[in-house]
């Protein structure tokens, strides 16, 4: 997809009235999660130095829905890494809720690209797990813990071990038990992309309705460009070599939303934006066409399939 | 097969109306005179078919059915007794020496004695050409060969039946010696050995002042700590313990570090950003994950244990299921020592057989073979 398919007439950043009415709401709300010119160097064993993130600054407001996209390799995992407080940072700040962030902590969820679940506990003792390391006795963190498993219509496995689940359930009931805790921010790193198409699109619902219904900021890694302009309030974009803020863009598209605005201008300009920042029409060398000549004929003449 | 592909399509196919891209049509001269050969059709199919044809025996690992895994199981064990009963009951296999059932005029000779072949000849010669009565006697294997059912009979005798003389030991309370040595001398390797491993699996910079040393201590043979032990434990059960727990200790330490450092990463960093922390952190989420493989792994401790049992009964007064093997071999009860070692392997296949058992119990949600 290029610009040119598109009609010009439609500008990413122009937003309609109730979209506008909702940015003013939300930029209206407390500070959740402050970043203040964080950068991340990794040094590796023979001393050579790679610079991962540099100079980000973000601000998102409370109940935000920021997705994180970005070329591969830009640093997007280490940038929720280092938000969830499992990297350390090389300068600058991170601050939830005017607190800096030193190492993990209660107030941020997260939930991981691959399958968490703790394999020898049930569903509800997995939900239970974060309640129980907060003190609370295991009877009522139990309680607790029904109560959100009921949330993600789960609660008929409650006894059940996590491989007896399917994968979009395993994410469903990590989020839950992210969410648990009761944390300020969930912060999401490609949670769907183990999914198949059909469960990743019922766990955007699932998601969209469990944040419409919790006081919570997500932060929500991807590298599926519609996901994230389906899912995102805001969309963080990155840059590669060294990971940088290329753009915050306002998603235009009305909420709430559906897989059908998929074909809406909104949704196609700020699609074919995100397309311009992350596939820059310069570097087509990885998408360059197989050229037939290459490959040696070895089928018999005449049995053509095509 | 090549062959009658190319004719169906010259009979059947109207002509080509485009030219294809290099290969065109085969000549009809190829088509007949030439037998379809791997090599002659331009298609890799060819070369498939052949190949098809050659099954391979190596490939990824599908399970065996339950019959068949009895079967095997069984001929697994019923072949070496095949083998050992063919070189024990087949007089023209090997039975390098004669036993001699009437010694004859041969004065020195004794009713059971066994002495080679050429040698009995010898004397047989001897006899006949000094017109003396001949010693007889039949083919037979050395005495350290017995035959199966010597030792059947054996095994059976040695578990039941009262010691003919009243210092005689026997095999049950010699077993049940070795066993209660094992047990202590794996318990208290485990007792300290179990947690210290899972720390250092935990904790690099615990393992980095620890792991050298023990490394540097696993190669020394624990048989050499044997006279040490003696010096500082007595003669008794001391010594024999302490032989175990160095043999196993120091591997355990390693193993179980491991073990603990090939947790899965993300559910610790999951249990972190949940709020678990240091000991809770180990206790709630490193030891369950490995606890299935810590098992195994203690399983194979423990047959390692028992290698080191018969090293550490020689030590001091010899003493248990040692004991008695050397005992016998000394009176040349070749049967009864294996008896003996038949019996180590049994109580520890059905230890092992055991474990595993309740392994599976334990660990339901592990699926990895046991």
């Amino acid at each position: 997809m290029s610009l040119g398919i598109l009609s010009p007439a439609f500008d990413y950043r122009t937003q309609c009235e109730p979209v506008r009415a909702r940015f003013d709401k939300l930029k209206g709300r407390p500070v959740a999660l402050s970043v203040e010119g964080l950068g991340k160097v990794f040094r590796n064993p023979e001393g050579r130095e790679t610079v991962a993130l540099q100079g980000i600054d973000l601000v998102t407001h409370r109940r935000e829905f920021l997705c994180v996209v970005g070329p591969s390799g830009c640093g997007k995992s280490t940038f929720v890494r280092i938000l969830a407080g499992l990297e350390t940072l090389s300068s600058g700040v991170v601050r939830v809720e005017g607190r800096p962030v030193s190492g993990p902590g209660a107030d941020r969820g997260m939930v991981f690209q691959g399958y968490t679940l703790f394999p020898w506990l049930t569903v509800l003792r997995n939900v239970a797990f974060g309640l129980e390391e907060q003190g609370e006795p295991r009877r009522a963190a139990e309680r607790e813990a029904r109560q959100w498993l009921a949330l993600i219509g789960l609660e008929a496995f409650a006894e059940s071990y996590p491989h007896q689940l399917s994968g979009g359930m395993k994410q469903r009931v990590a989020i839950a038990r992210a969410l648990a805790t009761r944390p300020r921010i969930l912060l999401m790193d490609e949670p769907f992309s183990a999914l198949d198409t059909q469960s990743r699109a019922r766990m955007q619902a699932y998601l969209i309705e469990i944040w419409r219904k919790i006081d919570i900021t997500i932060v929500f890694i991807t590298h599926d460009l519609d996901e994230a302009v389906h899912l995102a309030d805001r969309i963080l974009v990155l840059s590669a070599h060294p990971g940088r803020v290329a753009e915050l863009i306002e998603v235009p598209v009305p909420r709430p939303r559906s897989h059908d605005q998929m074909l809406g201008p909104e949704f196609r300009a700020t699609r074919a934006r995100l397309d311009a920042l992350i596939h820059p029409p310069k570097e087509e060398s990885e998408d360059e066409p197989v050229t037939p000549s290459l490959v040696t004929r070895m089928a018999p003449a005449g049995d053509e399939v095509e | 097969m090549t062959v009658e592909i190319r004719q169906d399509r010259v009979s059947a196919s109207p002509p080509p109306c485009g030219e294809g891209f290099g290969v065109g049509v085969v000549p009809p001269g190829e088509r007949a005179g030439r037998p379809a050969t791997p090599t002659s059709g331009s298609s890799p199919q060819g070369g498939g078919e052949t190949r098809a044809k050659r099954r391979s025996w190596v490939g990824v690992a599908k399970p065996l059915s339950p019959r068949r895994r009895v079967a095997l199981t069984l001929l697994s064990f019923l072949l070496p007794v095949l083998v050992w009963s063919a070189f024990s009951y087949l007089p023209f296999l090997w039975h390098p020496l004669v036993e001699v059932s009437d010694p004859g005029d041969v004065a020195w000779m004794q009713p059971g004695m066994r002495l080679p072949k050429a040698a009995f000849a010898e004397e047989v010669a001897a006899a006949e050409a000094a017109k003396t009565a001949p010693p007889a006697g039949k083919p037979a294997n050395p005495v350290y060969l017995p035959a199966p059912h010597e030792v059947a009979v054996a095994f059976w005798t040695s578990l039941t039946a009262q010691p003919t003389q009243r210092d005689a030991i026997r095999l049950p309370q010699s077993l049940w010696h070795s066993i209660t040595i094992i047990f202590w001398g794996f318990a208290l390797s485990s007792l300290v050995g179990v947690p210290l491993g899972i720390l250092c699996g935990a904790q690099p910079t615990l393992a980095r002042l620890t792991e050298p040393v023990i490394e540097f201590v696993r190669y020394m043979p624990a048989p050499a700590f044997g006279a040490l032990m003696v010096a500082i434990l007595g003669i008794y059960d001391g010594p024999k313990i302490a032989i175990i727990v160095i043999g196993t200790f120091f591997q355990q330490v390693l193993v179980i570090a491991n073990t603990t450092r090939r947790v899965e990463p993300l559910l610790i960093e999951a249990a972190l950003t949940l709020g678990a922390r240091n000991l809770r952190l180990i206790r709630r989420v490193i030891v369950p994950a490995i606890l299935p493989q810590l098992y195994r792994d203690q399983r194979i401790l423990l047959g390692w244990a028992w290698t080191y049992l018969i090293v550490a009964e020689l030590i001091g007064t010899s003493s248990g299921i040692t004991f008695f093997i050397t005992q016998q071999a000394r009176y040349q009860h070749f049967e009864n020592v294996y008896a003996a070692i038949l019996i180590i392997g049994l109580v520890g296949s059905a230890t092992d057989l055991a474990l595993a058992w309740l392994g599976r119990r334990l660990f339901p949600y592990d699926r990895a073979e046991a």
